[in-house]
């Protein structure tokens, strides 16, 4: 039975694919994963999952098969844009107007 | 502790470290091989904390006791000296009773007057934890198989043989198993001569040299 293992180096952070091992049951992949993922005090911690429990997406259900990339941000030059808001909000509040909406950076 | 009592725990954790590590590279799965291989190698760590303890009382060194001696000189009980490559069986048999009555072991040297004994064995019995949890899980993997069952049956009266008489009902009680007579430590088997010519093959290759 193959298991998937999860490593968190350090406490707090994500959880990475580490790897996979064979195990017959999970007290063998426990036993297995620590000796490969966590002698060295390499990992905090260790998700150990088993490879069938893990449903898998992918292309085309996750890649854009359809031409929708109108739908797509890519085109504009937001920089510029902003950069370009940002001076006029500048002004703005220079010449006494009223201030630019928060959260707009 | 006498150099004669560290003695006989390093020789014990040195050839059983050396007949597990016998396994490497031909373990059932390569899972398996990699933690046995594991589990070998930090017996050996262990045998050679004991020796340069012993080392200090004799005024010699780690490798010396390990490789030098002749091979009536190691005070290792039998059980670790049988060689059972490749059956499985008898080596999860073996390795299971022994880390049963190594916990034993350690846990009285942990209750040791002699501070560097006790805070050595608080160390071992950190790294023996792991050890313990392997063996468990696979005697209870093997608990119904006949040919499991038998290795322990055989090898009951040698475990007995690695401890002091008088942790031996401790033992029996772990296991639930009645007391019968032990092979004692003193004695070697045929076994031990073949495992020690190979053992000591490259360090006798050149005598007196500094690797």
């Amino acid at each position: 039975m193959i298991w998937e293992v999860f490593r968190q180096e350090r406490e707090g952070q994500p959880f990475q694919h580490g790897g996979s091992l064979d195990a017959p049951n999970l007290a063998f992949a426990e036993a297995y994963a620590r000796e490969l993922y966590g002698r060295r005090d390499e990992s905090f911690a260790l998700w150990i999952v088993p490879r069938e429990s893990v449903d898998e997406v992918r292309d085309p259900y996750v890649a854009d098969v359809f031409d929708r990339d109108y739908r797509r941000v890519d085109g504009y030059s937001l920089k510029v844009k902003l950069k370009e808001a940002r001076e006029r909000a500048a002004r703005d509040v220079g010449a006494g107007h009223a201030p630019p909406l928060q959260g707009g950076s | 502790m006498n150099a004669q009592e560290l003695l006989a725990l390093a020789d014990d954790e040195l050839i059983l470290g050396w007949r597990n590590s016998e396994w490497t590279g031909i373990a059932p799965f390569l899972e398996e091989d990699v933690a046995f291989s594991s589990i070998a190698q930090t017996e050996i760590g262990h045998a050679r904390a004991w020796y340069d303890l012993a080392a200090k009382e004799l005024g010699a060194n780690a490798d010396a006791l390990a490789f030098d001696r002749d091979p009536d000189e190691y005070r290792c009980a039998p059980f670790v000296e049988l060689r059972f490559v490749p059956d499985w069986a008898q080596t999860i048999a073996r390795h299971w009773l022994y880390e049963t009555a190594d916990t034993i072991r350690i846990q009285a040297l942990m209750q040791s007057e002699e501070p560097v004994v006790a805070s050595l064995a608080e160390k071992i019995d950190r790294e023996e934890a792991y050890h313990r949890m392997h063996a468990d899980m696979w005697a209870d993997r093997l608990r119904e198989e006949p040919r499991f069952r038998e290795a322990v049956e055989e090898l009951w009266p040698y475990a007995l043989g690695l401890l002091e008489p008088e942790q031996r009902d401790r033992l029996c009680e772990a296991l639930g198993r009645a007391a019968v007579k032990a092979v004692e430590r003193g004695e070697h088997t045929e076994e031990l001569r073949p495992l020690w010519d190979e053992m000591t093959m490259v360090r006798r290759s050149i005598p007196g040299a500094a690797w």
